[in-house]
């Protein structure tokens, strides 16, 4: 007969999430931690992800909650083993009619209030962030320089590397079958491979997160959309910051890279096939803004989810079952939010509550209770 | 001939060595070994440094790996092909 190896937390989905809420565990003294993940890490949104960091939100709970991602992710470029390529290159948000602009200037207003430095800036002052920028109909930009964007794959590689030496086990390629429960806990996790006894489980697997709280017998109110990414060829480096123009995207990564994306609008999906209309509507958005680049070769293109709830914020932590936490519907903001929401994510496991006001109102519960709250700014 | 230095991937200047090293670090497929090392994201696309990949990998593992998937272009087009006035 063989072991049942036994976890004080069994972690489902090796992204971000996972990952950084891993990271949080071992520093809150968790000594048995496995992390599952069905292909290798980060093979689901975080690896396909826009690289973005941005505090420029509509609502005091994104606000907070990246102001306090922005810290760590700081503090994450000193402390990880291996370079994770964090920059406050800063986000430019062109903003094309008066309106707009003092649309935002409330936006940047509520984000002042809450410790962000953004504001409202003039067509001169885009121009010397951006000189090539083409300004045709643009009334100016929300700015903030201290948002910015990391490398991805380098900060789960990072992570996984303090993760090993802490003693936390990784099973790669391994998928959860099924859970066993006895009322309202679940006590093992079964994979294709192994099974594991567990004390707490968290499920933040990406877009897979709904079917495994489906196999537990509750919902999750999220839907996925695919949206589409391209990179470039490498230039030698020319821009920092993320200039986002309706739902257009587009930065440079430290590798020389232009990356981005724009938002095509597709119907609910769980079909990544690329399409040509992408394409061809990133290509006209990106050369309106940027005619430079439209000489500039284009090197891959792939897709991935945006794992959307209903009010646009994330759904953290308690479930019905009182030993199964969950972390999921970032729509399109996992990446970013990755490090605080580990760190919260952590801490409810370990302490049963948050630590931040505002994650309290970001639980499951909050659909049926009808508390939602609404984001407005989504790109891509 | 000392294989340590040769350069198996010519667009980011990987190493035989630097492959070996992330294969003992425990990066044992190929999705992951280009994820760490950038391998075969150059202008080639993997075209010349996948199989070399591919023969290294069966070489320590003793098993064939499967192969990465191909993303689209083939190989890489300027962003101005996809116009719909290029003139502009």
């Amino acid at each position: 007969m063989k072991k049942v190896k036994s976890y004080d937390v069994v972690v489902v989905g090796g992204g971000i999430i996972g990952l950084a809420t891993a990271y949080y565990l071992v520093k809150n003294g968790v000594r048995k931690i496995a992390i599952i993940e069905k292909e290798y890490i980060g093979s689901g949104s975080t690896g396909r992800c826009g690289t973005g960091i941005r505090q420029q939100f509509t609502t005091k709970e994104h606000i907070v909650l990246m102001r306090e991602s922005v810290k760590i992710w700081r503090l994450w470029e000193e402390v990880l083993p291996k370079p994770i390529h964090f920059r406050q290159g800063g986000y430019l948000w062109l903003l094309r009619s008066e309106e707009e602009v003092n649309e935002y200037r409330k936006y940047v207003a509520l984000q002042n209030l809450f410790g962000v430095d953004s504001r409202i800036i003039s067509k001169d002052e885009i121009k010397e962030i951006v000189p090539d920028i083409n300004l045709e109909g643009v009334s100016g930009a929300s700015w903030c320089p201290s948002d910015g964007s990391a490398y991805p794959q380098d900060v789960l590689d990072s992570l996984d590397t303090f993760l090993e030496s802490h003693g936390v086990d990784i099973f790669d390629y391994e998928s959860v079958v099924e859970f066993n429960k006895v009322s309202d806990r679940v006590i093992s996790v079964k994979t294709d491979k192994d099974e594991y006894t567990l004390d707490n489980l968290l499920i933040a697997a990406g877009y897979a997160t709904k079917s495994l709280a489906n196999k537990l017998g509750f919902d999750i109110p999220v839907k996925n959309y695919r949206h589409e990414i391209v990179v470039s060829e490498p230039l030698k480096i020319f821009l920092s910051p993320m200039v986002v123009d309706r739902s257009l995207y587009f930065t440079q990564t430290y590798r020389g890279r232009i990356i981005g994306g724009t938002d095509t609008n597709e119907e609910e999906t769980d079909d990544l096939t690329l399409t040509y209309n992408f394409l061809q509507k990133f290509s006209n958005e990106l050369n309106n803004v940027f005619p430079k680049l439209s000489s500039v070769r284009l090197m891959r293109h792939w897709s991935g989810f945006y794992v959307v709830s209903p009010d646009k914020h994330p759904i953290l932590g308690p479930t019905p079952f009182k030993n199964v936490f969950i972390g999921t519907g970032y729509s399109g903001h996992g990446f970013m939010l990755g490090p605080i929401v580990g760190k919260l994510l952590a801490h409810y496991i370990t302490h049963g509550m948050f630590f931040l006001e505002e994650a309290n109102h970001l639980t499951l519960d909050r659909f049926e209770k009808g508390m939602l709250i609404q984001e407005k700014a989504v790109i891509g | 001939m000392d294989k340590k230095n040769v350069i198996i991937c010519r667009c980011e200047d990987v190493t035989y060595e630097e492959i070996v090293r992330a294969f003992n670090e425990g990066y044992k497929d190929i999705e992951s070994l280009r994820r760490y090392l950038k391998i075969g994201t150059g202008p080639c696309q993997g075209k010349t440094c996948i199989p070399l990949l591919q023969k290294i990998l069966y070489e320590l593992s003793g098993k064939f790996p499967s192969n990465i998937t191909i993303r689209p272009p083939e190989t890489p087009v300027p962003f101005g092909i996809f116009l719909k006035d290029p003139k502009k």
